[in-house]
């Protein structure tokens, strides 16, 4: 994976979650993984496809996506959890997505989908995935991003 | 929350009236949280640009704060037709994808501007009162609007 691909995802993670958070985070482990990826909490997965093609897991402690919920509502807090999780996914990809379509990428991105399986498998086998723990004072947030650019396909 | 002076319409001072348009519920709520810390009052809620447009013509509210990837309609295409019948429409875009060719066509269709999320609160209460202009005044904190 190249990093000029990647880090726009990391660096819109930190600032997606330090705003909705309401703290600052720190990036607590850093991994690479060929396996699928096994869920903490409640994860919600998102697929691109273009110039960049792959999946990203955004996956979140529940009981932090249970506080964010009450904190705009507290009505039907159980039934928003999930929409927490994917309105969080949106707004770190959306973010991505914005430096990397400025910098000459385009791709079509799929609407965050909860996971429900307890693993979610790679989408291509000849991938690795960056594996990160934020730790933020609201609880860990991981993110599994698993995705490489379409040139590198063709150098494959 | 930030205590912001509350906006009122400058011709009968009452608070202004929001069309927030998201698929997200979390989303639409937090939206609504802000603006009802503006002063404002939310006339209706949609999920999709469909609906959205539906909406506006029952409620005719003051601001549409509009999201832009959604369901059945998408955003873009909703101003445009909120725009086409109401042209004197005001219609922020709110989305986490902000590229400048996303921003260029919201604009060109009608929206009046744009916001990316997650957003800042002090960043939409001045994007309100800019849409606004002369028609919104400042009154005195929001929280001693009755």
């Amino acid at each position: 994976m190249k990093l000029e691909i990647i880090q726009p995802f990391i660096n819109a993670a930190d600032a997606v979650l330090g705003h909705n958070l309401h703290c600052s985070t720190r990036v607590d482990q850093l991994s690479m993984d060929t396996h699928a990826y096994r869920k903490h909490g409640i994860a919600a997965t998102v697929t691109l496809y273009g110039d960049v093609e792959g999946r990203i897991v955004l996956d979140l402690d529940p009981e932090t996506a249970r506080k964010m919920a009450l904190s705009v509502s507290s009505d039907n807090v159980d039934a928003m959890v999930n929409e927490v999780v994917c309105e969080l996914a949106n707004q770190v990809i959306g973010n991505a997505v914005t430096v990397l379509n400025d910098s000459g990428y385009r791709f079509r991105v799929q609407p965050p989908q909860i996971t429900s399986t307890e693993q979610v498998p790679m989408c291509t086998t000849d991938v690795e995935a960056l594996v990160m723990k934020f730790e933020t004072s609201s609880g860990p947030v991981f993110m599994n991003i698993a995705l490489r650019g379409r040139k590198e396909f063709a150098a494959d | 929350m930030e205590n912001f002076s509350a906006l009122l319409r400058s011709n009968d001072m009452q608070p202004l009236r929001f069309l927030v348009v998201d698929d997200s519920v979390f989303a639409r709520k937090n939206l609504a949280r802000m603006v009802q810390s503006f002063g404002g009052r939310i006339a209706g809620e949609a999920g999709d640009g469909s609906t959205a447009i539906t909406e506006y013509g029952r409620t005719r509210p003051d601001i549409v704060l509009m999201d832009i990837i959604m369901p059945c309609m998408e955003g873009i295409e909703a101003a445009e037709r909120i725009v086409r019948h109401d042209p004197d429409a005001r219609i922020v875009m709110v989305s986490s994808v902000g590229y400048q060719e996303n921003i260029v066509a919201a604009l060109q269709k009608g929206a009046k501007h744009f916001v990316q999320k997650p957003v800042k609160p002090e960043l939409l209460y001045d994007v309100i009162k800019y849409v606004m202009g002369s028609d919104a005044v400042s009154a005195t904190p929001a929280g001693a609007v009755s």
